[in-house]
């Protein structure tokens, strides 16, 4: 006979404000089995705990059912708490009162009735729970990290600094990402650069990080600490042991005139090209695309001059194999491009840029050499506009949401322009301005009172050109929204900062989940800000939203924390919560005839054929046997088997048929 | 191939060339056009100012008499009654309620699936692909092409055209025989309903859409909206004061360009009747 315990939470006011929480205890009391229930305010504080733990002291209790927020939330806390008593953790169930009860409905009898309904449905389950036991599988201590921007630097170095082994993967030919092409970095002013190619080359030369570049994930599959990942090196078509990185191939490449994605744009690079003389790994890759010898057949200048006959033409792509325990994505973001703006006039002047060409501009690494040259005649401006949310808080444009990043940078450049230019003068148009964060704002007001930046809060409407200059309309909505008119010479919009395209597809790769813009999504937007909803997968950096260096570093070294935590273990737990094909006595054995749909039907390759024999060895008959290593508990083969010979653990046949039958019969 | 038509106020006044010009063009590309009977004023901006069921109500009677008369698509070449029409719909799509009211209001039964077209988007559907084989007499001539503010706004509704930097009109004039010039104040307000009230704030707003599109070598400027051609064309006198230079150059209806090219009379696009002189 059953002694359950019913345990009936009232979460504060999230519950009881509309559910009658002494009645549902009160009905609970009446069920066969049951010999214990009680409300109280907040079960999982440790006075409720205590309150269980009590009970199943006092009165024996075989299964406890708590009735308060989703298994979600807190069923590791009931969990712990029964086994802390001394009952089987799998003993406890989870009603949940709160998002599928209380939260959805308003207060009346029919709410309280589907209380009390949501509880007799687990205490009719629990009467058929079995003592389960935590499976243990090993991990792999191995960390890979997809991006290599600041974010997966900092968390690659993290990693491989506890002593772990750390992958780390990146699509450009270079590590280093948007942090590489800025200027300097607010609130301080230090060069981007002098800060980070320090780093680039420690993970460059660190024992523990093997860095692939020109490369991505092809697959993922497995699960927390037991991931197995295809990676695809693109092929650089050189032999990376022989080049030198002497660099004589790009300076006789006759391919000249390709856009630089490292300036954005505003120089050029060649078909056989580094992105920047401090590139990490410093040796060449040839894109394909552009390459003179891969569109027209003809060419291999570069071939003839190397020195050390490193081209390598017909090089394929590579896929390596690799066994992971841990995942960081740190893929960054991007910022919208041409054709999003055209009332002001964006990819039709060539003197309206992004705050991203402007950092170009403004670093001693981009194409002016750290002179602030505008891009259409190369004279220097002698007024500049700086647009503020160019796209972000734009309902209309599909992006409510703030870039974060963009008051302090326009704060910023126009500080440098100011001080590389003297005699300029330079506007900032914006909302408001966000500078929340440590010497942040000082960083703004130094900008508008030492710098005279002349801030104009009001928005564009719009830019055009006229006899040579750009024609910025706007108000200044402090002055009753006076009309504003600005004759520039260079405008430079902050545009919206953006999920990388593909960023889904990855996502869908990875098992992660992502929010309606693209970005990837935490576990908790307060408590598990590193974490996914997949374990084992972590997030750092702007892939999950705009972020500002310090937070994509503090994010970094955040989720290397959580790898270290789950290196620290040699073996892992598991849920038990997995398939089981049933074994009986002789002679029947199994109830499994041996047709192996679920093997088709296991989408993680986890069911294998198990071969029964006698004492002497003869051959029985083949059943279908679950490694629990690799079962993720999903119930596809529970649906495909024809002789109801597999069950889930946790949700067996019985169980799942006593909660609905208790919908049915009536108490 | 009919089209329901809903001519407004203005193309039965002020604007009557928009209307001889609408129908003429229609007649030459066989689409039979017929007016919405016992139409009323679409509210215009007065109607949203001051009382927003009225505003929904007014066109939604004309939407509901149109589906009653069996017309399933309808012209609207004004684009104020265009966006009124346009937003009815949209509203009462969204909420049913506010539909359930305005249905009692009227006291005519509405489904919304009667289509409305602006004229943009009906000599897009209809005419553009036929206007090739057509073109008699190429009109051979820069024009900038202005649009206006409530033609191609609010996006969210519309969708018909790029926002912003709309293009639909240029590439209906280069068919024409037509050169578009590439300009600033395609979507610009012209001063709209202060032309009455504050001819002055007229004469500046639409001044500098005229500067403009005479500064990038238009010699003509081409509308599709009763208001914006009132504007540029009748206050040529404010524009010109504000400017302090005499402007000549012509505002044309989108149609009236069309008629020309296919070798429609001047008199029957009713070219005659405006402000500035149009001389072909």
């Amino acid at each position: 006979m059953s002694k359950i315990g019913v345990f009936v939470c009232h979460c504060g006011e999230n519950i009881s404000s509309t559910v009658d929480c002494a009645k549902v205890a009160e009905a609970a009391g009446k069920y066969d089995g049951v010999t214990f229930s009680v409300a109280y305010k907040y079960m999982c504080s440790d006075p409720g705990q205590t309150i269980i733990k009590n009970a199943i002291a006092e009165k024996g209790l075989t299964g406890v059912v708590v009735a308060s927020c989703s298994p979600r939330m807190h069923e590791p806390t009931f969990r712990k708490a029964c086994a802390e008593a001394g009952l089987n953790p799998y003993m406890c169930e989870m009603a949940n009162l709160r998002e599928h009860c209380s939260w959805v409905h308003e207060k009346g009898e029919e709410t309280t009735q589907k209380a009390i309904d949501l509880v007799r449905v687990l205490v009719e389950k629990i009467k058929y729970n079995h003592s389960l036991n935590p499976i243990k599988v090993p991990v792999t201590k191995t960390a890979l990290v997809i991006g290599g921007g600041i974010a997966g630097i900092q968390a690659s170095l993290d990693i491989a600094n506890t002593g772990h082994k750390v992958i780390l993967i990146e699509k450009d030919p270079s590590i280093g990402g948007h942090m590489s092409q800025l200027s300097e970095t607010f609130p301080t002013l230090d060069c981007s650069q002098c800060i980070l190619t320090p780093r680039m080359v420690e993970v460059a030369q660190h024992p523990n990080i093997t860095l692939y570049t020109y490369a991505g994930l092809e697959s993922l599959e497995g699960f927390i600490g037991n991931f197995k990942a295809k990676i695809r090196k693109k092929s650089k078509s050189i032999d990376e042991k022989i080049c030198t990185g002497c660099g004589l191939c790009i300076t006789k490449c006759p391919n000249k005139k390709i856009p630089s994605e490292f300036n954005e744009g505003l120089g050029n690079r060649t078909a056989i090209y580094v992105p920047f003389p401090q590139a990490v790994p410093n040796k060449p890759v040839i894109d394909r695309i552009h390459c003179t010898y891969y569109t027209k057949g003809k060419c291999r200048i570069c071939e003839k001059v190397c020195p050390t006959q490193a081209i390598r033409f017909d090089q394929e792509d590579q896929i390596v194999e690799a066994e992971i325990g841990a995942i960081v994505i740190a893929t960054g973001f991007t910022v919208k491009q041409p054709d999003f703006f055209p009332e002001y006039g964006y990819g039709k002047y060539p003197d309206v840029i992004t705050g991203l060409q402007f950092e170009r501009l403004a670093s001693a690494s981009g194409p002016t050499l750290g002179e602030i040259r505008r891009p259409s005649d190369g004279k220097i401006p002698q007024k500049i506009v700086f647009v503020a949310c160019a796209g972000s808080r734009d309902q209309a444009k599909g992006i409510p949401y703030c870039s974060k990043i963009c008051c302090m940078y326009i704060a910023k450049h126009a500080m440098l322009y100011q001080h590389k230019v003297h005699s300029g003068k330079s506007y900032v148009f914006y909302m408001d301005i966000r500078a929340g964060g440590k010497m942040y704002e000082e960083f703004v007001r130094r900008a508008i009172e030492d710098d005279g930046v002349n801030y104009i809060r009001g928005r564009i409407s719009r830019i055009y050109e006229k006899n040579g200059k750009l024609i910025v309309n706007g108000a200044d909505t402090l002055l009753n929204a006076m009309p504003v008119e600005i004759e520039a010479d260079m405008v430079v919009l902050a545009t919206a900062g953006v999920a990388n395209e593909g960023a889904e597809e990855l996502a869908q790769k990875l098992h992660v989940s992502y929010d309606p813009y693209h970005f990837f999504a935490e576990a908790h937007p307060k408590l598990k800000p590193v974490e996914t909803n997949t374990a084992g997968i972590f997030l750092a950096g702007a892939c999950q939203a705009p972020r500002d260096i310090p937070e994509s570093v503090a994010m970094a070294s955040g989720a290397s924390a959580k790898v270290a935590g789950l290196f620290s273990q040699d073996e892992l737990t598991r849920e038990p919560l997995i398939a089981v094909v049933n074994r009986q006595p002789a002679p029947v054995y199994s109830s499994c005839v041996g047709c192996f749909l679920c093997i088709s039907a296991c989408p993680y390759q986890a069911i294998e054929k198990e071969e029964l024999r006698n004492r002497n060895g003869d051959l029985i008959r083949s059943v279908a046997k679950v490694n629990p290593g690799l079962c993720q508990g999903c119930g596809t083969c529970v649906a495909f088997c024809r002789t109801k010979s597999i069950d889930i653990q946790g949700y067996t046949h019985e169980q799942v048929y006593s909660e609905v039958m208790a919908l049915f019969n009536e108490f | 191939m009919t089209l329901g038509f809903y001519p407004g106020c203005s193309l039965k006044g002020s604007s009557r060339e928009y209307a001889e010009s609408v129908v003429a063009v229609a007649k030459a590309f066989d689409i039979e056009i017929k007016e919405i009977n016992d139409w009323n004023c679409c509210g215009a901006t007065a109607a949203h100012n001051l009382n927003r069921e009225l505003s929904l109500a007014l066109p939604a009677r004309i939407l509901s008499l149109a589906e009653k008369q069996g017309l399933n698509e309808i012209v609207v070449p004004c684009a104020a009654c265009y966006s009124r029409l346009t937003v009815t719909k949209f509203e009462l799509a969204k909420d049913p309620e506010l539909r359930k009211k305005i249905v009692a209001a009227n006291g005519l039964e509405y489904s919304g699936t009667a289509e409305v077209l602006n004229i943009i988007q009906m000599l897009n559907k209809y005419v553009t692909t036929k206007l090739e084989g057509r073109v008699v007499k190429p009109f051979d001539h820069k024009v900038a092409c202005y649009y206006g503010c409530l033609l191609v706004r609010p996006h969210a509704i519309l969708k018909f055209d790029r926002e912003e930097d709309p293009q639909l009109m240029d590439e209906l004039m280069l068919k024409a025989g037509a050169t578009p010039v590439d300009w600033a104040f395609k979507t610009e307000c012209c001063g709209a309903g202060l032309s009455v009230s504050r001819t002055s704030s007229v004469g500046r707003l639409s001044g500098k859409i005229i500067r403009d599109a005479v500064d990038r070598g238009a010699e003509a400027m081409i509308v599709a909206c009763p208001m914006c051609h009132s504007n540029l064309d009748m206050r040529r006198g404010a524009i010109n004061s504000f400017l302090g230079e005499k402007i000549s150059i012509p505002v044309l209806y989108v149609t009236q360009v069309i008629g020309l090219a296919v070798g429609l009379n001047f008199k029957t696009l009713g070219l005659q009747r405006h402000f500035v002189n149009v001389t072909v």
